[in-house]
């Protein structure tokens, strides 16, 4: 073969290849973009009346001039599970992530390392049955409620904490921890005021990476928070919450109901785009101030 | 043994896991003097101090034997957070703490080790700058990071750091390895001032810096000491033929 040929042929291989790359990005984000785009066509006009993010839910209606308001209860709801759920999983997980990286006891850490990815790979649906099937054994009154989805939910967050927290605590260098430890500072508070200080910015991402998480999933809520068009009276009782709203209401026939369920996907989808730029832009600053970056 | 070292070694061996790093040294340090240990890569110079203030122990899979010996108490049957606080240490590489201001750098042993007032805390602040030679150059930006000094600042923040725990003896490791001559020549003059109020010493590869800030030097091979004396002594009048073969350039 001529080398003319050969290289005529090796051309048209690396262009082939750059288009059908090309062809998947467009793959990948079209799903993103038309979330997005439909969520703010079909769910755009709901969400900027006045009361849509202080009304209960509306009942079910067929008649055009039925109300589209509100999501008042879900929003309060999806905050107090994530309240509770995030009490829960950002202690416990940030110190397990300690125990792991700092006090490796023999395999010890490692074990809760792979347990934490064994458990993110966990289906959520199953984080909720398990929590549903202990309460209503145990404590049947408080089954669904607002204690048991917290306790779904941060059953889901811990993982997602106590890996991120531990592979921030990884990349502080062991210098840090020599330099706290020759000036007999205890191990403990060298850990806790320096090591973590260091690891902070990883910290504060794996828990909004969490809370994010967290904040959309409806399947662990099913059997535990159960749902309600209620403004929550207290935490024994079932609670709403926005990914269980959009999970009832999209499959209404009520043309109402429907448009509600947009309206709040198209919130719960800015809400996360928000807190995922601010939590970026703190993060960012919090790496400057330590010098980093 | 001489009367009047500070802190002395006997028959220390360390291991990193069945293998010994030095083995069976035994060397005495004098107070208010700058002892230098010089040696080839890998002969356990940096082993030896770390073993003096306990840090060796941090590693997994490390162990000591034998005693180092500090105002007559053997330093493996006290807290080694205690032994930490008199013996201070500064390392290779300049290690601030790089999340805190320069002024929180030179206070972090005073406030995480107990509760000092504030005056008590500026005034310590101030005279440990100082006694680095630090002050003049950082008075105005105390509330700076540390990390936006240069690698010789940072250094003599270091020492300033370990200075103002208080501690009665001093450990450098290689402390100007990572620094250019003219910081180099800052932090010697330093060591020599030092002396006076800590007993010094110093881990360095570099056989002119021991010769010019060292009382007394001891020369290391493979974990072994091969020679310990007076710096003049053993530079001109070694005793030992692999201790004239070291410093004659004749290996390592």
């Amino acid at each position: 073969m001529k080398p003319f040929d050969r290289h005529a042929r090796r051309k048209l291989l690396s262009h082939t290849i750059a288009v059908l790359s090309g062809l998947t990005v467009i793959a990948v984000l079209y799903p993103l973009v038309s979330i997005i785009y439909e969520a703010f066509a079909l769910g755009g006009g709901v969400l900027f009346q006045t009361r849509f993010f202080t009304a209960v839910p509306p009942n079910a209606c067929s008649a055009i001039s039925c109300q589209t308001v509100g999501i008042g209860p879900d929003i309060v709801g999806t905050l107090i599970l994530i309240g509770i759920a995030s009490g829960i999983s950002v202690p416990v997980g940030v110190l397990a992530a300690i125990f792991a990286s700092e006090y490796r006891a023999k395999g010890l850490g490692r074990a809760i390392s792979f347990t934490a990815d064994v458990l993110t790979g966990v289906p959520s649906i199953i984080m909720g049955a398990f929590i549903y099937g202990y309460f209503v054994i145990y404590y049947p009154t408080i089954a669904y409620s607002a204690y048991t989805g917290g306790l779904a939910l941060s059953a889901i967050m811990t993982p997602i904490v106590v890996r991120t927290t531990e592979e921030g605590l990884r990349v502080v260098p062991n210098s840090v921890r020599e330099a706290a430890l020759a000036l007999g500072i205890t191990k403990w508070k060298a850990t806790l005021r320096i090591v973590l200080v260091a690891a902070l910015p990883a910290v504060a991402t794996g828990v909004l990476l969490a809370v994010m998480r967290a904040a959309g999933e409806a399947a662990p809520l099913l059997f535990t928070a159960l749902g309600s068009n209620l403004y929550p009276t207290g935490l024994g009782h079932p609670i709403g919450a926005l990914p269980l709203l959009i999970y009832f209401f999209a499959l209404s026939p009520y043309s109402n109901q429907v448009k509600v369920a947009w309206g709040a996907t198209l919130f719960l989808l800015l809400l996360i785009l928000i807190v995922n730029i601010v939590s970026r832009l703190m993060i960012h600053r919090m790496k400057v101030r330590m010098g980093g970056a | 043994m001489l009367s009047g070292d500070k802190i002395r070694t006997e028959h220390l061996t360390a291991y990193y896991g069945p293998k010994p790093a030095i083995t069976d040294v035994t060397l005495g340090f004098a107070e208010h003097a700058v002892s230098a240990i010089i040696g080839p890569s890998g002969c356990g110079k940096s082993t030896l101090i770390r073993c003096l203030n306990r840090m060796h122990e941090t590693v997994a899979r490390t162990r000591v034997e034998g005693q180092v010996v500090l105002d007559g108490e053997d330093i493996y049957q006290l807290d080694p957070v205690r032994v930490r606080r008199r013996v201070g240490m500064v390392f290779q590489k300049p290690n601030p703490f790089v999340t805190m201001s320069i002024y929180n750098n030179v206070s972090a042993a005073l406030r995480f080790n107990g509760r000092p007032s504030r005056e008590e805390t500026d005034r310590q602040v101030v005279r440990s700058l100082q006694q680095a030679a630090l002050w003049d150059e950082v008075k105005d930006r105390i509330d700076a990071p540390a990390v936006s000094l240069s690698g010789g600042q940072q250094q003599r923040l270091c020492i300033a750091r370990a200075l103002a725990a208080e501690p009665e003896v001093l450990l450098m490791d290689e402390p100007c390895s990572a620094l250019d001559p003219i910081a180099t020549a800052k932090i010697e003059e330093l060591i020599k001032k030092l002396k006076e109020e800590y007993t010094v010493i110093i881990v360095t590869h570099n056989m002119q810096q021991a010769a010019r800030v060292a009382d007394n030097t001891a020369f290391m091979y493979i974990g072994k000491l091969i020679e310990f004396g007076p710096t003049e002594e053993l530079f001109e009048r070694p005793k030992e033929s692999l201790t004239e073969a070291y410093i004659t350039g004749r290996f390592g």
